[in-house]
């Protein structure tokens, strides 16, 4: 795989909010996010709890549709078609389809239990990709021993410790080819002994130039693999540059008052 | 390192265990239900009114068993067209269309609200309210009419008053199943770019394993219930004995005759059952034949 150089001319965008907002019910979660990440970025997003990380990163691949501004995924519109200056929602298969090339790792992995960790990671290239099942398990093969994983491919989720499954998770969204991935805490419910396991798996992503939006809590990680730090909070973007500036030189009092709070807990 | 511990726990265990005595009052509770029992079974026995003789000579006689057969048939069919159309509900109860949804919570309101043996009479009587059945389209023209009589025969009557209610009650079910299922796992099918009907395709085993509890209890239950089809004539297990009787007099033992069948085969089910619920809970269970299900780690998954 290429690594791109550190802001290099790019001309657009791997993904592109503008002016996303987002409510639900008379709550409005998202108050308009312009965010820009270029291909082969790392983008960490921190921020307090409720302050819209996860909703934010489920506009990203189109589990939650915006209600106002639009999301650009490799320069596609995300849910919608534009008819002049009308959006049209698309079906549920079209939308579908544009989130095969978006990879998501969830919180508490969400593995599929009644299959096992190979089947895991095949099913999507086997139902989705139309890929044949021989291709597809040398293929997940391959991905279960670059997560370290090869020896517990016939096991079953139930059977594997939480930083396994979240590999396994890892690997599962990596066999649909994504070119991006999209992390929501991917550590936060795990042993702390776990943690490191499923971060090297991510930095080692980085190192391969894979663009990555990953909302998290650990701050010396965002400050190793991140090119770009966020830090958002009720639902705005507060601060964003590179790590050293925001996690180490903060502008905004709330940003200086989370990093406080978030160090201290450590 | 497991493997010590489990040794030392073998090895160390050459003292005799044994439960803590019981109570008094339990001892007398088993006195009382014994004697209850014996008692019972010395009646069972020398009663003759029991007349075992005649279950003996009627129980595997062919009158019964076809009624057995009759109400096997109908049970398997208001059980299979029970559960398509209860998935059908069940879709219509979580779609997000409002009307659909309304229009499921009527159904279910409606079948589940009204005695099953009166739904029973209902449908064998259909004749009087549509002497004949048109088929054509609403309002508009009529491409045949036919005879209610002739066409909603006693056996027909039964199969749409058992499966309308049991449409009712296993879209409940069902629909609990789904609701009961992660909505986590959703979120994955769908993040990876599953249309929702694939994203159906994984989440319904999942839902089996919360299914099949309540459905073979449905079944067992939907068994049973198919006596009441006795009441219209239909030739059923209870009915054919019912037929028995009238000419020999032999009511009760031509009862036990009919309940053994139903008994044998509830029973029959409820092991059925447990052997289903074993094998859905495949991935929800460690699999006891496994090396080693745990967080130890081969040299070769130890990252850097
Ligand atoms: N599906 C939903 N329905 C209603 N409110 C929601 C929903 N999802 C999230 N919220 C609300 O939106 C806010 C932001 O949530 P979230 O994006 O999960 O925050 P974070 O991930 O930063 O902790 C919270 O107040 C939460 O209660
Ligand atoms: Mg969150």
């Amino acid at each position: 795989m290429t690594m791109t150089t550190k802001g290099g001319s790019v001309p657009t965008p791997k993904v592109d909010l503008q002016g996303v907002i987002k409510r639900f019910g008379d709550l409005q979660v998202l108050n308009g996010i312009d965010l820009q990440i270029s291909s082969g970025e790392v983008c960490c997003l921190i921020g307090p709890s409720g302050s819209g990380k996860s909703t934010l990163l489920r506009m990203v691949n189109g589990l939650l549709l915006t209600d106002e501004g639009r999301v650009y995924v490799d320069g596609t519109l995300m849910g919608f078609r534009e008819e002049g200056n009308d959006l049209i929602g698309i079906t549920s298969p079209q939308l579908a389809r544009q989130r095969r090339n978006i990879g998501m790792v969830f919180q508490r992995f969400n593995l599929f239990p009644h299959l096992t960790a190979l089947d895991n990671v095949t099913i999507g290239p086997i139902k989705l990709l139309q890929m044949n099942r021989k291709k597809a398990e040398n293929k997940a093969q391959e991905l279960l021993a670059q997560v370290g994983l090869s020896a517990r491919a016939s096991y079953y989720p139930n059977e594997l410790s939480g930083g396994q499954q979240q590999r396994i998770a890892i690997a599962r969204a990596l066999a649909m080819d994504p070119s991006v991935m999209l992390f929501d805490e991917p550590t936060s419910a795990l042993d702390p002994e776990l943690v490191g396991e499923v971060l090297s798996v991510i930095k080692s992503l980085a190192a391969d130039g894979m663009t990555m939006l990953v909302v998290t809590h650990e701050i010396s990680f965002a400050r190793e693999v991140a090119d770009t730090v966020v830090f958002m909070d009720q639902g705005k973007i507060v601060e964003k540059g590179p790590p050293e500036q925001i996690l180490t030189r903060p502008q905004s009092g709330r940003t200086q008052d989370f990093l406080a709070r978030a160090t201290e807990a450590r | 390192m497991t493997a010590d511990i489990q040794e030392s726990v073998q090895t160390g265990q050459t003292d005799k265990r044994k439960p803590p005595p019981r109570g008094k009052m339990t001892y007398v509770a088993i006195a009382v239900v014994t004697i209850g029992l014996l008692g019972l079974a010395q009646d069972v026995v020398t009663n003759p009114n029991f007349g075992w003789r005649v279950v003996a000579q009627y129980v595997f006689s062919g009158y019964i068993l076809k009624g057995l057969t009759l109400t096997i048939a109908l049970t398997v069919l208001v059980m299979l067209l029970g559960t398509l159309g209860g998935l059908v509900i069940a879709m219509m109860r979580i779609s997000n269309s409002v009307f659909l949804k309304i229009v499921a919570n009527c159904y279910i309101n409606l079948f589940r609200g009204i005695p099953l043996l009166i739904q029973v009479l209902f449908w064998f009587n259909i004749a009087a309210l549509f002497p004949n059945i048109r088929i054509g389209i609403p309002f508009g023209p009529t491409f045949s009419e036919l005879d209610t009589n002739m066409l909603v025969t006693p056996f027909i009557a039964a199969v749409i008053a058992l499966t309308l209610n049991e449409i009712a009650y296993m879209a409940e079910i069902i629909r609990g199943g789904l609701l009961g299922v992660d909505s986590g796992q959703y979120e994955a099918a769908e993040a990876l770019g599953m249309p929702p009907r694939m994203t159906l395709n994984v989440i319904l085993p999942q839902a089996i394993r919360i299914i099949i509890p309540p459905t073979a209890n449905q079944l067992i239950t939907t068994f049973k219930n198919t006596a009441l089809v006795s009441v219209i004539g239909l030739a059923d297990l209870l009915h054919s004995a019912q037929i028995v009787y009238a000419i020999n007099y032999q009511t009760i033992p031509l009862l036990i005759t009919a309940s053994l069948w139903y008994l044998l085969l509830s029973s029959l089910l409820n092991w059925l059952q447990s052997v289903l619920e074993k094998r859905y809970s495949k991935g929800f269970q460690p699999r006891t034949n496994r090396r080693k299900p745990s967080t130890d780690k081969t040299p070769e998954e130890t990252l850097v």
